[in-house]
């Protein structure tokens, strides 16, 4: 089998398992107590107004004819109105998602490079100080909630020291790029506006670190135990003993298998720090996606809602067979099983 | 009399294993204590009434002190004391999540592993897929969302969400079990399903499902704080920890206690959770993801 129908066939499994995603989304949003026409209205509205959007919203149909006028408008592009901003949930959306996106990226970026350079020298030290030091402190990062970590660096960095931004994605007086993709840094640096770069780039520190911080602390673990576990194969051994260099070694035949366990769990890692964002761009009045979908959720806007949902949803999708593809790539046994069926 | 022995053996034998490592033995410390203050906070706790609404404008925004180790919050009320009751509605959350999670999802992935490629199987294996095709935290907001947000709806929220996971770990195993020889002879001698699934299969999963328990115990803690801090757990004036943060977090330069302290003890309990578990997983040697 070649690598397209690979992906080929994970694209059409993901294709059903939103499909049923979204009907679990949709039954929920119908099914559970309160009438969403009157959420939206408030309850000072008159009954007549409430009527009207009930028939406006469809929601006198029965729960299937619904769901089928969604997905159609859906697959047209067309999420429906948000209830609270009065637009469209999809152009809201749009405006809101590459600043999370940049964030989640630079959060990953951040989380990879730290646990892979700590992982790796604790690892080859096994047991030393500098490994029993590592342990602990992950210890503490894994039970580290990233509210908890995201207040803890707000007050230390941002309020009590005053070395980093802790609010917004610009300071007052930098001068705003152009909106090409949405996403500051690369705008500014698009349009050679490189102290609006550096301003974007410290303002992304402290949410970046705090969606990082659970994940940062389990990738070093990880990184650090499959140091320890392919330090001991023989191979590695025979390469020392044919006197390899160790760097060599180290690249080429420790790395690679190494990295294999912290790549097949970065999936999870990028949809982690997209949920997290929901909490943490609250925090830090980030103007992004999760702040979008947590106060659709706080004000029960259900268009809104069963949009940013469903868009993490198609996001965590399409990373998977991302990762299914770079582990086949790192990965020869799995290649050749995926080439051979 | 010798079953008896043996049970002490077996215990005595585990218990080393367990207690070889220094972190197992704090972890189970700080689990203890935080159990003894959920389940004494009414009387170990300096100011109990403070849980609740009660208002002191008087004794508002201490710091901390030798009266109040913990400052007061805008209300005036002791920040120590309503932790401890915080400790009390997270451990509370954990505790009623698993207690219905884990019966569900065990039972769930048993009859999808012994009626392996069956239509059962098909229908709950897919079923989990869907469920755990999105990050659990999104889920958990969007459910109790939809439902009111409190305390009782966040419970049933993370329950909506969680049994995928003990029915995934449980139909690896069943599935691979259904195969051995000696579910085969109890088929074979004519036992019953419920016969094979609860006496065959199940006590072969006990030692996972058990270890994933107790590291699910901070899972859920972190879940549920989250979604109290963001709005959609416990509500005011309920002592949630997550809640606390929250209230706090607003007067941050200069009250940081009122939040600090709350996110502290978060990470404390979750912490102890998690040392616990590892001990118990490396007692058991079971393997859980």
């Amino acid at each position: 089998m070649k690598m397209s129908h690979f992906i080929a066939r994970r694209l059409f499994y993901s294709i059903f398992v939103l499909l049923g995603l979204s009907i679990v989304i949709f039954t929920m949003s119908r099914i559970f107590p309160g009438d969403p026409a009157r959420t939206a209205l408030g309850t000072l509205a008159p009954q007549w107004a409430v009527d009207n959007l009930r028939e406006q919203l469809h929601l006198n149909d029965p729960i299937y004819v619904q769901y089928w006028i969604w997905l159609t408008n859906a697959l047209h592009g067309d999420l429906g109105m948000s209830l609270v901003t009065k637009r469209p949930v999809n152009t809201d959306l749009a405006t809101f998602f590459p600043a999370t996106f940049e964030l989640v990226i630079f959060s990953i970026i951040i989380s990879i490079t730290i646990s892979v350079v700590v992982g790796v020298t604790a690892g080859r030290r096994a047991n030393s100080l500098f490994d029993n030091i590592v342990r602990v402190v992950s210890y503490l990062g894994i039970a580290m909630p990233s509210f908890v970590w995201a207040i803890i660096a707000m007050f230390l960095f941002g309020y009590l020291w005053k070395i980093l931004p802790a609010l917004g994605r610009l300071s007052m007086g930098t001068v705003h790029p152009p909106r090409i993709t949405g996403m500051l840094t690369i705008d500014s640096l698009i349009t050679g506006n490189f102290a609006a770069f550096f301003d974007a780039l410290k303002h992304m520190i402290l949410p970046g670190s705090a969606l990082a911080v659970g994940r940062l602390a389990q990738d070093t673990r990880l990184m650090r135990s499959s140091i320890v576990e392919n330090l001991r194969k023989d191979y590695i051994a025979a390469a020392m003993s044919y006197g390899i260099p160790e760097r060599t070694v180290m690249f080429k035949y420790l790395m690679k298998p190494s990295l294999i366990p912290v790549v097949s769990i970065m999936g999870l890692e990028i949809s982690g720090a997209m949920a997290g964002s929901f909490i943490i761009e609250f925090i830090f009045n980030w103007p992004g996606f999760g702040r979008y979908g947590a106060n659709a959720m706080l004000n029960k806007d259900l268009n809104a809602i069963i949009g940013s949902v469903m868009v993490v949803g198609v996001f965590f999708a399409l990373i998977n067979i991302a990762v299914d593809v770079i582990i086949a790539y790192l990965d020869p046994r799995i290649r050749m099983a995926v080439r051979s069926e | 009399m010798e079953r008896l022995g043996l049970k002490r053996e077996e215990f005595k034998k585990n218990w080393y294993k367990f207690s070889r490592n220094p972190l197992s033995i704090i972890g189970l410390a700080v689990v203890s204590m935080t159990i003894f203050i959920t389940l004494f906070a009414n009387f170990i706790s300096p100011y109990p009434e403070h849980a609740g609404w009660f208002t002191d404008f008087n004794s508002a925004k201490l710091p901390p002190s030798i009266i109040h180790p913990f400052g007061t919050d805008t209300m005036g009320r002791d920040v120590l004391s309503r932790v401890m009751f915080g400790f009390r509605y997270s451990l509370m959350m954990a505790f009623t999540v698993l207690v219905m999670v884990v019966p569900t999802g065990t039972f769930l992935g048993l009859v999808a592993g012994y009626y392996n490629n069956t239509w059962l199987d098909t229908v709950i294996m897919r079923l989990t897929d869907i469920f755990v095709a999105i990050p659990s935290l999104v889920l958990a907001m969007m459910i109790s969302s939809l439902l009111k947000p409190s305390l009782y709806n966040a419970m049933i929220a993370v329950t909506l969400l969680w049994w995928p996971w003990y029915t995934r770990l449980v139909y690896g195993i069943a599935s691979s079990l259904r195969n051995e020889y000696f579910v085969q002879a109890a088929e074979m001698v004519g036992a019953s399903p419920l016969h094979i699934l609860f006496r065959e299969i199940l006590p072969n999963t006990l030692a996972p499902i058990f270890t994933k328990m107790t590291l699910d115990v901070a899972w859920v803690i972190l879940i549920g704080s989250s979604l109290s801090f963001i709005g959609l757990g416990a509500q005011p004036p309920t002592p949630d920890l997550g809640t606390m943060v929250s209230d706090g977090y607003r007067y941050m330069p200069e009250l940081w206690w009122i939040s600090m302290f709350p996110g502290l003890a978060i990470v404390f309990t979750i912490l102890g959770f998690n040392l616990l578990g590892d001990g118990i997983r490396d007692m058991l040697a079971a393997e859980v993801y």
